[in-house]
């Protein structure tokens, strides 16, 4: 199942060892987690914007710096999302230089999971396993159970019992066998660890988990390009696992190594919902322990009590001089409306968490009107509606006849009633 | 009493290939003592130098974290069923 790369391999960051190229994921003497290290100086010369311009329009021009077996040809067109000025929820929130990464619309799956998926597949395919699967809160068993039918990979997906409905029909329409666990995301995630000693599958957030991780580095260098090869100021990523802000600002140093963008300072800011808020907790503690929570949030695909990259996650938000911060289920509720209303970006839960943040991070003070500054939306909002199932009830649903008058009379009888009585009924 | 522990597969290299055994602690440092006479290899794997617990392992008793449970002071009951986990997996938006 190992195979030999010079570009890159599997390395304890606790006890310095490399492991070459295989499904594991902790060191086997020390446990700690495995990440994917490069031999930059190999792609000195290759990995330059005149050849990240002539690539393709998606992940797969930053392949250089991805871990992708040799010979694997990518089919996906995964990725490069928009980066969008956001003047409008800038001027609601006091931003003046604010943008949106929205991976509401990442393809195929409409969240910046399917970015990791396709990296893990790849791997997974040139491991040699038939079936793939993987612990999911939503996103991840979408992205997989897509790209798994593509490649012709069979998929097992396990989810948490209460997902989303969208979610879970989602996964079941591409031929994927789902499996509802009763219990929460940590339950899942904790009987997949046991799957995989006992199964000889490749699950993408378990023992292919290195390979996994290193797609969320697109996210970076995405940013970076699109803001014409330079670095933002400061990021705001939400937080689950404690992955992804991680992984952005590798992607970041990688960038500077190589000499892409100039080096700066750029601070990270971390978002979670307060109803499963470990990291932030830790952040704002100033610990890298990390007090595993059993989460209670209308995030569920944030909601995980007991984040692997947790302590990392916290310290490096410090080092940056940046911070966290967590939101209700209120305030999530509002910044996917807030979102939507001045972008036209309908987000899912946990882009209301990070929008709601990113005004608080604002209003604080932590970051300043004028600094570049990047909110990460990872997910789409079509397949949490059911967060937003009661905002809209004051609206009069009833069905007006099909002539001008009546028409007439139903406007002036909406325009007519006050924004002060709208927010009364809504709240009834 | 006696209480069963279950080890992923990572560690039984150091348990002659057993994923289960049955102990008699009373608590979880009783636990690692037990581990400390009966697999001493194992010991050294999961103990950082520090004598401690390392920090990428997790405990669950029956599928609980020990640490909701009062972590070193939770007392076992008969037949709980004890796991060690590496934290690894995480993260899955």
């Amino acid at each position: 199942m190992n195979y030999s790369c010079s570009r890159y391999e599997l390395k304890c960051n606790e006890c310095g060892k490399r492991f070459g190229n295989q499904p594991l994921s902790a060191c086997p003497d020390c446990l700690a987690p495995l990440e994917i290290a490069y031999d930059l100086e190999a792609v000195r010369g290759i990995f330059t914007r005149e050849n990240i311009a002539a690539g393709p329009a998606n992940i797969w021009r930053y392949a250089a710096l991805l871990p992708i077996p040799d010979g694997f040809q990518p089919d996906l067109p995964v990725g490069f999302t928009p980066l969008v000025r956001a003047k409008n929820l800038g001027l609601r929130i006091g931003a003046a230089n604010l943008y949106v990464k929205n991976d509401a619309v990442c393809f195929p799956t409409l969240s910046f999971k399917d970015r990791v998926v396709s990296v893990a597949l790849a791997n997974a395919r040139r491991f040699g396993f038939e079936t793939v699967g993987c612990s999911s809160t939503g996103n991840l068993a979408n992205s997989v159970a897509a790209q798994a039918a593509r490649l012709g990979l069979k998929a097992c997906i396990l989810v948490p019992a209460d997902l989303e409905p969208a979610k879970i029909l989602n996964t079941q329409v591409y031929g994927a066998r789902l499996v509802r666990i009763d219990g929460n995301y940590d339950h899942v995630n904790r009987l997949c660890t046991q799957i995989a000693d006992e199964y000889a599958w490749g699950f993408v957030n378990v023992n292919l988990r290195p390979y996994y991780a290193e797609g969320s580095k697109t996210v970076g260098y995405e940013i970076a390009e699109q803001l014409g090869w330079r670095l933002p100021d400061n990021v705001v990523v939400p937080m689950a696992g404690g992955s992804l802000i991680r992984k952005i600002r590798k992607a970041f140093n990688e960038l500077i190594y190589l000499g892409l963008v100039e080096e700066k300072p750029v601070r990270f800011f971390g978002a979670q919902a307060t109803g499963c808020s470990p990291i932030s907790v830790a952040v704002k503690q100033g610990t890298d322990f990390i007090e595993p929570q059993r989460p209670n949030t209308i995030a569920r695909s944030l909601a995980i009590g007991n984040p692997a990259d947790g302590p990392a996650a916290a310290r490096m938000i410090r080092e940056t001089g940046g911070w966290a911060e967590d939101v209700s289920d209120v305030e999530i509720v509002s910044g996917i409306q807030e979102l939507a209303e001045t972008e036209g970006i309908f987000t899912e839960t946990a882009g209301g968490v990070t929008t709601a943040v990113t005004a608080r991070l604002y209003s604080t003070g932590r970051i300043s009107p004028d600094q570049v500054t990047v909110t990460c939306i990872t997910g789409n909002g079509l397949k949490t509606t059911d967060a937003l199932a009661d905002r809209f009830t004051h609206l009069d649903v009833r069905a007006v006849r099909p002539r001008l008058a009546d028409f007439n009379a139903y406007i002036r009888e909406l325009d007519g009633i006050a924004e002060p009585e709208l927010a009364i009924a809504g709240a009834e | 009493m006696s209480i069963k522990v279950t080890l992923p597969a990572a560690f039984t290299r150091h348990t002659d290939g057993r994923k289960h055994f049955d102990s008699s602690a009373g608590n979880l440092p009783g636990l690692l003592a037990d581990i400390d006479q009966t697999f001493p290899a194992l010991s050294t794997q999961i103990k950082g130098d520090d004598g401690k617990l390392r920090r990428f392992i997790n405990i669950y008793v029956n599928d609980e974290d020990i640490r909701f449970l009062g972590g070193e002071t939770y007392a076992f009951q008969d037949g709980d069923e004890v796991m060690l986990i590496p934290s690894i997996a995480g993260g899955s938006n």
